[in-house]
């Protein structure tokens, strides 16, 4: 229960930092910190349930899910901004195909 | 008891102070003490291999990507930065509060139904349960670091120059 009221605050930042911001690193900030309140989340439930060892399987795919999409957003972050010299999402509204 | 509140309201705090700063850097070092904070809550809580996972992993690497992305391209000037801060929380400041509003409600429904999941019967180990139980999930794994490695070729690859 302690650890849901958290995993519900640590939620509402990642959504804010996502939703108030137009710079994509920002946005992949966003992204990592509701990561971590879902890696919270699975962690306490399995502490709840007294299921630890499955929670941390899970846990571990969803780091190396979690490194790879990273890893992936960031060079197209990187991309864009070799592109159109910004990291607004405001300047990359047209798809190029 | 008291620790588990006192660790859990660090990283809260962490990550607000990650959200708001106005300096990229200071971000992407947030995100890391984040990390190393959910670290400790992880091993407190018993999951030893998953907090390991995540201290090399999550603290280490990914500040480092975000790091590395920053010194290639060109943040916002200080001034900007401020004048974007202060145009964003003159628009967004209501948002966090409905957020959290429709999260106590989330918490306090599932309290009121009172019906949990029945727990499957698992091994202690974390890794028997990996190797033996959740064979699928590690060629899940296999496929998207490959997928990874494939995009990462495919985004810096150098394009041919046409004739």
């Amino acid at each position: 229960m302690l650890s849901a009221i958290f995993v519900v605050l640590l939620l509402a930042i990642g959504i804010y930092c996502i939703l108030a911001t137009y710079n994509l690193l920002r946005v992949l900030i966003g992204i990592e910190i509701l990561i971590k309140a879902v890696t919270l989340l699975i962690i306490a439930a399995g502490r709840q349930n007294g299921n630890m060892a499955l929670a941390q399987a899970m846990v571990v795919s969803i780091i190396v899910m979690e490194v790879v999409i990273m890893t992936i957003a960031v060079g197209v972050v990187l991309g864009i901004h070799l592109h159109s010299n910004s990291l607004d999402s405001r300047n990359i509204r047209k798809l190029k195909g | 008891m008291f620790l588990d509140l006192i660790i859990l309201i660090l990283l809260v705090l962490t990550a607000l102070w990650t959200v708001m700063t106005r300096s990229l850097l200071r971000a992407s070092l947030g995100l890391a003490l984040a990390s190393a904070i959910l670290t400790l809550i992880m091993f407190n809580m018993g999951a030893s291999l998953a907090a390991v996972l995540e201290l090399s992993v999550c603290a280490g690497l990914i500040p480092v990507l975000f790091i590395s992305v920053i010194s290639l391209t060109q943040p916002l000037t200080f001034k900007e930065a401020l004048e974007h801060m202060h145009s964003r929380m003159a628009r967004f400041w209501v948002l966090p509060l409905i957020v959290i509003i429709l999260g106590v409600i989330l918490v306090l429904i599932s309290v009121k139904f009172k019906a949990p999941l029945p727990a499957a019967q698992t091994p202690d180990s974390a890794r028997f349960v990996l190797w033996h139980l959740r064979q699928f999930d590690l060629l899940g794994q296999i496929i998207i670091l490959f997928g990874g490695v494939f995009g990462v070729v495919v985004l810096f690859k150098e394009r041919k120059k046409s004739a």
